[in-house]
């Protein structure tokens, strides 16, 4: 087999005394979808945060496609990234945020190219033409000109995967995609990341929908108090949890 | 709909005897605009002597003066908002030693009133006779005499507002940048986009609707400013230098101080509707609500209103 999309072995982070990761291990594979679950405060967002090294880890090995994130070994010591390096990864891997963080002065075409542009000095129609099919996947191909303020919350998170997607990335982070939605909208978002998953994307979500961690998910991970107490198969883990902290967890949200 | 309510309002008796007694004041203010004394043997005159203004209002020197006033003031205010973002930058960045050096300057800058700055500069040859460009206490590239460079006023004064203007537009703008919300910045480093690129293109144009209007009030008191420049450095060309070199002569000083004035307001109120503009272009995607009229609109808008009124909550 070749090497994992993502692999973190017993991955660290703390904030000044504050441990808030305590040794993660999480593979992933190309195409494949892992869900992190557990209550606030787990240490889920962090972590995902770390894979696109906006959180620096403190212990650990982290890597994306068998490359370390934000760092390079070299004669048996680690060195740190250029800035250049670290955005050059980053713009491979895809991050769609809890609130949505379009760019509120660009319309909703703007925020989706504004990544090929200015990142990667892309002006070409070709992009413009990609930048409009994705609006049209994600079922906004009429809002293209309206700006974010105008959209409804449903309508702007999937304007912020488009907005993702348009860099071309191999992994896609998710971070409580719908916490912030009206749960009317929910369904709308989720069904964008369903398509997203059968196209084969690589994804990692932090969610709180126990539903679509068990129909689309192919690892579920629960987390608590920054480490993994349980994984596995979605369809055995979310529904006959052995770990009585998961099964207390699942009892209070479904 | 049902028809709509025909009620009787509430009467506002302080309402009419306030605007009673600003009838008043306003009147007796007016009078004393057109009133005449007898001065100089000439029964006619007019305490506000309005002849004077209307003779000096356009002449030359005073047109060329406001000239230059608008030229200093423009220059000024481009390169102290420049050098302002390069400040605020640096007080931000992660680099200790860059947000020192920008800490001592506006400590500086802003610790000393620009009056003296500005004599301060037109002296800097009396500290360093040449200036030069070159390798410490090594070999000079270029060189100038400084006499030369402080001889030209309008440079001494351009440089001495521009820099102290970078204290305080570095200010406005670090205001303007902790405003925008940090998802914003996160949202731009996972796209890809280095420091720079992320302020540039997404922090700067967002932190602009905080920084323009502070900016607007900084550049309509840098236009009043540039009046110091002719008391501080004996010269410059600037309108209030151009209006006291009138009055020196003819010692009618109320009305040519007038004739400044009309020129300082009129400038400034183009200032104000040009910040109007700036602000209604920076506000676009924020809030739902329509971006604030223009004066043709708002005028447009009236005009159809007192054709036909439309009914409250009617569709339009």
């Amino acid at each position: 087999m070749s090497e994992p999309m993502v692999k973190a072995e017993n991955v660290h982070k703390s904030f000044g005394h504050l441990e808030v990761l305590k040794g993660v291990d999480v593979e992933v594979r190309a195409g494949e979808v892992a869900c992190l679950l557990g209550p606030s405060g787990s240490g889920k967002s962090t972590f995902l945060r770390c894979i696109n090294h906006l959180e620096k880890i403190t212990a650990g090995r982290l890597s994306v496609d068998g490359e370390l994130v934000g760092y390079e070994e070299r004669r048996g010591r680690l060195h740190e990234l250029t800035e250049h390096r670290v955005c050059a990864k980053r713009a491979e891997i895809g991050m769609v945020f809890q609130r949505f963080n379009l760019f509120p002065h660009l319309t909703v075409l703007d925020n989706v190219l504004i990544g090929p542009r200015t990142v990667k000095k892309d002006r070409s129609s070709a992009t413009v033409d990609r930048a409009r099919a994705l609006l049209d996947r994600v079922g906004l191909a009429a809002k293209e000109s309206a700006y974010p303020g105008q959209l409804s919350g449903g309508q702007q998170q999937r304007v912020a995967i488009a907005r993702a997607l348009c860099m071309e990335p191999k992994l896609m982070l998710f971070d409580e995609p719908t916490s912030a939605l009206d749960p009317e909208l929910v369904g709308e978002v989720l069904d964008v990341m369903r398509q997203l998953a059968a196209d084969g994307m690589t994804m990692v979500v932090v969610t709180h929908e126990i539903g679509f961690a068990r129909e689309v998910g192919d690892t579920a991970y629960f987390m608590d108090g920054g480490v993994i107490l349980e994984s596995g198969d979605p369809r055995q883990v979310l529904v006959q949890p052995t770990h009585p902290r998961l099964q207390d967890f699942l009892s209070k949200v479904l | 709909m049902p028809p709509a309510l025909d009620v009787v309002p509430v009467r506002h008796v302080g309402r009419w005897i306030a605007s009673g007694v600003l009838l008043i004041v306003v009147a007796m203010f007016v009078h004393t605009l057109f009133s005449s004394i007898p001065r100089n043997g000439n029964p006619h005159d007019s305490r506000f002597e309005w002849n004077v203004v209307g003779h000096y209002l356009f002449q030359w020197s005073i047109v060329h003066g406001a000239i230059v006033t608008l030229e200093i003031t423009a220059i000024s205010m481009a390169a102290g908002v420049l050098l302002g973002i390069v400040l605020a930058a640096m007080r931000l960045s992660a680099n200790r030693q860059l947000r020192w050096a920008s800490w001592s300057y506006l400590w500086f800058f802003r610790g000393t009133p620009v009056y003296v700055q500005l004599i301060f500069w037109s002296n800097l040859a009396w500290i360093y006779p040449r200036l030069s460009v070159g390798i410490p206490f090594g070999p000079s590239f270029w060189s100038v005499d400084t006499n030369s460079l402080i001889t030209n006023l309008f440079l001494v004064a351009v440089v001495g507002l521009s820099l102290n203007e970078a204290a305080y537009m570095a200010e406005i703008v670090r205001a303007g940048i902790i405003a925008v919300d940090h998802g914003q910045s996160e949202a731009a480093q996972a796209l890809g986009m280095r420091r720079v690129q992320t302020l540039v293109r997404i922090v700067l144009p967002q932190a602009m609707r905080v920084i323009v209007p502070p900016t607007g009030n900084e550049t309509i008191s840098m236009l009043k400013t540039t009046s110091l420049v002719g008391a501080a450095l004996g010269g410059g060309g600037e309108l209030y230098r151009a209006v006291q070199n009138i009055y020196d002569l003819n010692y009618l000083i109320p009305p040519l101080l007038i004739v400044g004035c009309l020129w300082y307001l009129a400038m400034t109120s183009v200032l104000s509707i040009g910040q109007f503009y700036i602000e209604r272009y920076y506000g676009r995607g924020i809030g739902v609500g329509p971006a604030p009229l223009t004066l043709s609109q708002t005028i447009r808008r009236s005009l159809r209103r007192t054709q036909r009124p439309p009914m409250p909550g009617a569709p339009s």
